[in-house]
């Protein structure tokens, strides 16, 4: 499945809450329907994000894992 | 089904760095799950408001059997165990890149968290408004529990 985001925002490196504080952000600023490409390396990650779609709506395309780093692509609903 | 809680409201009581980042961390995730916070800051809690303070908070090794590193209770009662504790601990905080509680105060503030100075606790330690950061009320249990009792999940630290 390929998705091609309107946006990507790096959160590599960040500990949590930031990688959720910052996609919140950029999700905000991108337009209903457009897609945002979020990278982080950390683990607790993927559980967050789908818990953060979970609790906001917004949904949550496609996860994957490339070596330590995990991609996300989320769709802004609202 | 129960709706959902919107609402996050957190007691911060005590005033060492590791009880700082829980309030922190939660109230500003709490934003970013579309939801409203307060955090009432009573007793020791309150130097985490204190201008210059949140960066400045220590890790006390003593009646911590939960140190990574396990410090007698008489050795961490030495001068300076208090100082080394901090020190190792905010290395690796910052080795794993974890933000810094002054710049979660400063997220907290700007995306509207609602930051209660207990009134109380101000007169009992003599800590004036402006020894606090900006962008605080000053309040009393009522201002808390009138927040908390609309549907908002409330833990304490």
């Amino acid at each position: 499945m390929s998705v091609t985001p309107d946006e990507t925002l790096d959160c590599s490196g960040l500990a949590c809450p930031m990688p959720i504080l910052k996609t919140k952000k950029a999700i905000d600023a991108l337009q209903v329907g457009q897609v945002l490409k979020m990278i982080a390396t950390d683990p607790g990650s993927s559980s967050d994000m789908n818990a953060w779609t979970q609790k906001t709506g917004h949904e949550l395309l496609e996860s994957q894992q490339d070596g330590s780093k995990f991609i996300f692509f989320i769709k802004k609903t609202k | 089904m129960a709706e959902d809680a919107k609402r996050l409201a957190i007691i911060a009581a005590h005033g060492s760095m590791d009880a700082a980042y829980p309030p922190m961390i939660l109230s500003t995730a709490a934003l970013a799950l579309d939801m409203e916070a307060a955090i009432f800051f009573t007793f020791f809690g309150l130097q985490i408001l204190k201008k210059g303070n949140a960066d400045k908070l220590k890790v006390v090794p003593v009646a911590n059997p939960a140190m990574p590193m396990s410090i007698p209770n008489l050795v961490g009662a030495l001068p300076g165990m208090t100082a080394m504790a901090t020190g190792m601990m905010n290395s690796w905080m910052k080795k794993s890149n974890v933000a810094k509680l002054s710049e979660l105060l400063d997220l907290a503030v700007e995306g509207g968290v609602r930051m209660i100075a207990c009134q109380m606790t101000m007169d009992v330690m003599g800590i004036k408004k402006e020894e606090l950061i900006d962008g605080i009320e000053i309040g009393g249990a009522a201002t808390f529990l009138n927040f908390a009792s609309q549907n908002a999940i409330t833990l304490a630290f």
